[in-house]
């Protein structure tokens, strides 16, 4: 028993080892499509009898969101709405500041700063979203709501809410796609080739002219994919969102308390049954479509970005 | 290859071992269940003395009669539901198990409707619902058994001046009529509505008993006890609705209609907001394996009404 037992030993057995290797291989890539496929189907199964029962208007134009009423409404533009706004406005904000900083990153940063401003910009990406959350309710929401009390002073119209509304969710969201339009803006700048910046500066342009006029538009298909995942990282957050937005579905106004796609489907699953929780999987299923839709868009930017390479 | 043979020898010894255990277990199952059904039954008919004698002397004699005849009692008890119901049945889980150490009790906090909806479908044995049934859960074959009553208190933050509203009061903030505390015995403030979400039994409760179901306007819906109780006690102007057994010092409880929200006043039928717990069962209680209908046999005993106050609710009759 000294020697030791191999199974790669012999012509024969290595050929069975090979083909083992390669079922296992096989049975690992097969996973993950298992996985992509069951959730779709899944996500299918569960979403369309809802909307078969409370019609497609009804529940994607819809604006009265009553899911336990005697007379319940399951009108989820509102909610829809929301998530369309408040990315686009996420993306307004995050994605000007992430680039500017990419470029901050990658052609003007002193050595000694930017290695002080490379590490914040990981370690932002590596913070639990519910973190974002819990600040965002201590210091995001008291300041708001300071805010909303010297707007609205006197209104008699207008319902307050204590801070947790559309800004707030808006700015949370802002600061959480920052890391990912930073890191990818900053490889898209650096992967520029140098003679670009060379012959421009050359030619006598500025730095700041060598930038915006040469760097930048040399970056875009890299930019835009950095938007695009931007986009899908804010319209698919639900945790850091709904510490701070309230959750009552609103028109998506500035000082309005809004509910989210994503958090439409956390706050109420506990406690929903028939009708309303097949709704609640609906929205999964829209929510669901518009990660799709993104996706394969950013999958189409890429090829396109490819074959121009 | 002599420790070849020792290694298959052990493992094979190994199986044999987990199968025999297999073995046992199951016929110490069988003859328990044998044994104890008709232990139940004279259990059953102990609880149901136990009941109609409570406040007797014999109460406590025979509830102490139908613990010791199950007190050999074992299996397992799986229940899921309600938040609201969290303290309750961790209490209740505990102290049965010490009563009956045979016995496992787990409980799950899913929500209400998740709750009913799981015993409806048998994956657990009894399902938590902070609220009456509906019409349509009932007709799923499921038994309603009230163990307990919780009142719902109103919470404002600890600064605001109102001591009491009155139902009209609350029901007008509630659907957006009164919009500043000035209108409801308090400062000239803005009132920020706080409440649950839709489907929660706390939220269902509250607007059933203020009779505004669905025409409530909330600036906040949580999804949680606790997230109401730190909304309403870090935001000036905020009111909201708890559990009666989560107040504490961080938030200020108000009156309604005069009547304090105590534990005195909601036996007593004076104060306006409170609702049963349920615990949910496929079919009626005695159709229940012996381990339930021992859980319920304890729940019905003076001891598990003490248990039931003991968490701040009040027992049912």
């Amino acid at each position: 028993m000294k020697k030791a037992f191999s199974i790669v030993k012999g012509r024969h057995s290595k050929n069975a080892v090979e083909k083992t290797a390669q079922i296992i291989f096989i049975v690992c890539a097969f996973f993950a499509v298992l996985a992509v496929f069951s959730i779709t189907l899944y996500m299918l199964i569960n979403g369309t009898p809802a909307l078969f029962k409370v019609g497609l208007k009804n529940i994607l134009f819809g604006t009265v969101w009553k899911p336990t009423a005697k007379e319940p409404g399951f009108g989820i533009l509102y909610i829809i709405l929301t998530s369309i706004v408040g990315t686009a406005f996420s993306i307004l904000i995050g994605v000007p500041i992430g680039v500017l900083t990419a470029v901050f990153l990658a052609e003007t940063a002193p050595k000694k700063l930017a290695a002080a401003v490379k590490p914040a910009v990981e370690l932002l990406a590596g913070i639990p979203s519910v973190i974002y959350g819990l600040l965002g309710i201590m210091l995001l929401n008291p300041l708001m709501y300071r805010v909303e009390t010297a707007v609205f002073k006197g209104s008699e119209t207008h319902q307050f809410t204590g801070g947790a509304n559309l800004i707030s969710a808006v700015i949370v969201l802002a600061i959480m796609i920052l890391p990912t339009v930073i890191n990818i803006s900053e490889s898209a700048l650096r992967a520029v080739p140098d003679q670009y910046k060379w012959a421009s500066l050359a030619l006598g342009a500025s730095k700041i002219q060598t930038i915006f006029r040469v760097m930048l538009p040399a970056a875009k298909s890299g930019i835009i994919t950095a938007i695009v995942l931007g986009v899908g990282r804010a319209i698919g957050e639900a945790m850091a969102i709904t510490l701070v937005s309230g959750s009552s579905v609103n028109l998506p106004l500035p000082f309005h308390s809004v509910r989210f796609l994503t958090t439409a489907i956390v706050s109420e699953m506990g406690y929903a049954s028939g009708l309303h929780r097949e709704v609640l999987f609906t929205i999964g299923l829209v929510l669901f479509a518009f990660i799709m839709l993104i996706n394969i868009c950013l999958t189409r930017l890429l090829k396109t970005k490819e074959e121009k390479e | 290859m002599k420790k070849k043979f020792a290694a298959i020898a052990a493992a094979a010894a190994l199986v044999m071992t987990a199968l025999a255990g297999c073995g046992t277990t199951e016929t110490t199952t069988a003859d328990n269940a044998a044994a104890s059904s008709q232990a139940a039954v004279s259990e059953a008919a102990g609880t149901d003395t136990a009941a109609e004698a409570a406040g007797k002397e014999d109460g406590n004699e025979a509830a102490d009669e139908a613990a010791s005849a199950g007190a050999d009692l074992s299996g397992s008890i799986s229940m899921a539901g309600s938040t609201s119901m969290e303290k309750l049945s961790n209490a209740l889980a505990e102290s049965f198990m010490a009563k009956y150490p045979g016995v496992t009790v787990t409980a799950e906090f899913t929500g209400s409707g998740a709750g009913v909806e799981a015993v409806t479908t048998g994956s657990v044995d009894i399902g938590n619902a902070s609220r009456n049934l509906t019409e349509e859960e009932k007709a799923g074959g499921v038994a309603e058994n009230i163990v307990a009553i919780d009142g719902i208190a109103v919470v404002t933050d600890p600064a605001n001046t109102a001591s009491g509203l009155t139902k009209e009061q609350l029901s007008g903030i509630y659907t957006g009529e009164i919009k500043n505390w000035k209108d409801a015995g308090g400062a000239d403030q803005a009132i920020v509505v706080v409440g649950r979400e839709a489907g929660s039994g706390t939220r269902g409760a509250f607007e059933e008993l203020l009779a505004i179901e669905d025409q409530c306007a909330y600036a906040n819906e949580l999804d949680s006890t606790g997230a109401v109780m730190a909304k309403v006690a870090a935001t000036p102007g905020a009111i909201g609705y708890v559990s009666l057994d989560v107040i504490d010092d961080t938030v200020k409880t108000l009156s309604v209609d005069e009547v304090e929200p105590t534990v005195e006043n909601i036996k007593g039928g004076s104060y306006l907001l409170s609702r049963p717990f349920v615990m949910a069962t496929r079919g009626e209680i005695s159709e229940q394996n012996e381990t339930v209908q021992a859980l319920f046999a304890y729940l019905a005993s003076e001891e598990g009404r003490t248990l039931v106050e003991s968490v701040g609710l009040i027992a049912a009759d």
